[in-house]
């Protein structure tokens, strides 16, 4: 299959993300938002990775080119996990003295 | 090697001596310890001294220019931790947690002054971002402390995930994460290269806080607890500022005429908001975040210079801001008034840590006989070296000639101003001692910069 269909997927994903975050007052939707683009990112490492290995198993069998971006893959989604736990203890912090998730009520710095 | 695993281990370390110890005293001088110990391994390091072999596979190289910046970067901790550890008790109960979270930060900027692969890049990003989220947000009570934090982690996320997506679309086309195999001489860059190299360049410009992606830093600086909004403004900005020069030197280095235009922008843009908008401060927190964005653009020159000058200079630069910086910091957070008035009749009451202050505004500002001239000389100099770099040039000396402006103000505060007895502060002899030496550092520096630029060489 074309590696286009797999950039065309992950950049919409990744547009989604973005234009969620952008868009959405909620920041638990915010924070999905972010992790959806970095799911994007993953597949698209996945992908590309998968490219890459194909085109150097052509010419020898036991190549293990392209095979990096998988671990690439691993790191971030434990990255990831590791800010999901930051983060989530950051909204029920924020959550405890608001009694809201809406980031219109970040507004107490701008004098 | 030796200070990327012991700064993890004094992490690991300082998170249980919560459990064991239970005098706060000891807790923080076990913490100046580890600092001391991270600072004496990383020199022997530099000494040829390596106590731990890892087989990195070529992901981290430890060479002259990052191993001297990590001593600069642990030489700050250190003394931040001598002036400021004792401020952090008021913050929250969780005491040790902090020095622990600073210890897994300083084994990021290990890191991120060393990568030599995209993935260490990002990880030591990543360990440098993490923890600071937490100590934001570590006034647990305080609405401005949450809301900096929340804010802080939202963006963080945001622009990391715009670097993972740059990342991505780099390996694509290249095969590889390895930094030097990024570009190589007279080849022609794709579509998907140049839009990887701008995510980065957008993500780290994010990082740094350089205009127009600085519009986090004032409102995260001013909502944070202020002991730790001057670790994040110096030390930490200074490290990313390290990754950036060389990811953009030795990853991206023949690409330099295509990607010139847009460091011209974003310094332009940079230096311009945060020495304007410093201007019309009235508290001294919120200045020296406005100040901390103007002083980026100014390491921005580096950046857009990208030769030997640049590299010497935002040595030179991160040691002359983070000593400065720090100092002023570690007097801020005593007192009771963050305004410019908290400050006046302050020579008064403290005449010696007012004169040091001055030390250190007048280095920021750019006096000669201070390190901060010798550093924004050395800029400039970068700057003259680079093709049409004369009109920037006379920009930033525009620019750094408003920057006396605010700066000044403090010092106008302190010695010309009537003031009442809340400029009165507590401070114990140590304090003083290592103001007083900080100070004769940034002037030792401004009258021999080869004390420090001599390592880069040996």
């Amino acid at each position: 299959m074309l590696i286009n269909y797999y950039i065309f997927l992950s950049l919409a994903l990744f547009c989604i993300g973005i234009v969620g975050v952008l868009t959405r007052r909620n920041a638990i939707i915010i924070f999905m938002c972010i992790e959806l683009m970095l799911n994007a990112v993953n597949l698209l490492l996945v992908a590309f990775s998968k490219m890459h290995h194909l085109t150097a198993a052509a010419a020898d069998p036991n190549a293990i080119a392209g095979t990096d971006a998988q671990i690439f893959v691993f790191f971030i989604m434990v990255v990831a996990a590791a800010e999901v736990s930051v983060g989530l203890a950051i909204i029920v912090m924020m959550y405890r003295n608001v009694h809201s998730t809406d980031v219109n009520f970040l507004n107490r710095l701008k004098h | 090697m030796n200070a990327l695993i012991l700064s993890a281990a004094l992490g690991v370390i300082m998170m249980f001596s919560g459990i064991l110890l239970k005098s706060k005293s000891a807790i923080r001088m076990l913490a100046i310890a580890g600092a001391a110990l991270l600072l004496l391994v990383n020199l022997a390091e530099m000494n040829g001294m390596v106590l731990f072999h890892v087989n990195t596979r070529g992901m981290i190289v430890f060479d002259q220019f990052g191993l001297l910046f990590n001593t600069i970067a642990f030489a700050c901790t250190l003394l931040y931790f001598i002036l400021s550890g004792k401020d952090m008790e008021k913050v929250g109960n969780n005491f040790s947690d902090y020095f622990a979270l600073i210890f897994f930060i300083c084994c990021g900027i290990t890191l991120t002054s060393s990568f030599k692969s995209l993935l260490i890049l990002f990880l030591g990003i990543e360990i440098i971002s993490i923890p600071l989220y937490i100590l934001t947000g570590s006034d647990k009570k305080n609405l401005k402390s949450n809301e900096a934090s929340l804010k802080y982690f939202l963006l963080g996320s945001f622009s990391t995930g715009i670097m993972l997506m740059g990342i991505a679309l780099i390996y694509g086309t290249r095969g590889s994460f390895d930094v030097a195999r990024l570009f190589g001489p007279g080849e022609v860059p794709s579509v998907l290269l140049m839009a990887g190299l701008l995510l980065l360049l957008f993500s780290m410009a994010f990082k740094v806080s350089a205009a127009p992606f600085h519009f986090w830093t004032p409102d995260v600086y001013d909502g944070a607890p202020t002991v730790f909004t001057s670790y994040m403004a110096t030390v930490v900005k200074a490290a990313v500022f390290i990754a950036f020069i060389r990811l953009f030197d030795e990853g991206f280095g023949f690409l330099h005429p295509n990607w010139k235009i847009f460091f011209v922008i974003i310094t332009v843009a940079t230096l311009f908001i945060g020495n304007i908008t410093a201007v019309f401060q009235q508290s001294v927190k919120r200045m020296l975040a406005y100040s901390s964005i103007a002083q980026a653009g100014f390491m921005m020159l580096a950046l857009f210079a990208m030769n030997t000058d640049a590299k010497e200079g935002l040595l030179l630069y991160t040691t002359a801001y983070c000593l400065a910086t720090i100092g002023i910091f570690a007097v801020l957070v005593r007192m009771k008034d963050y305004t410019f008035d908290g400050f006046n009749g302050f020579a008064k009451h403290q005449p010696l840590l007012a004169g040091v202050l001055t030390v250190f505004l007048l280095s920021l500002a750019g006096i000669p006989l201070t390190g901060g001239f010798i550093a924004k000389f050395y800029m400039l100099k970068a700057a003259m070296g680079a093709s049409q770099g004369l009109g920037l040039l006379i920009f930033a000396v525009l620019m750094a000639a408003v920057s006396v402006y605010y700066y000044f103000r403090v010092i106008q505060a302190m010695y010309f101003k009537e003031g009442e007895e809340n400029a009165r502060i507590e401070t114990s002899a140590g304090f003083r001692y290592t103001l007083v030496l900080m100070a004769a550092l940034i002037i030792l520096l401004g009258v021999f910069p080869n004390l420090l630029l001599g390592f880069f060489y040996f």
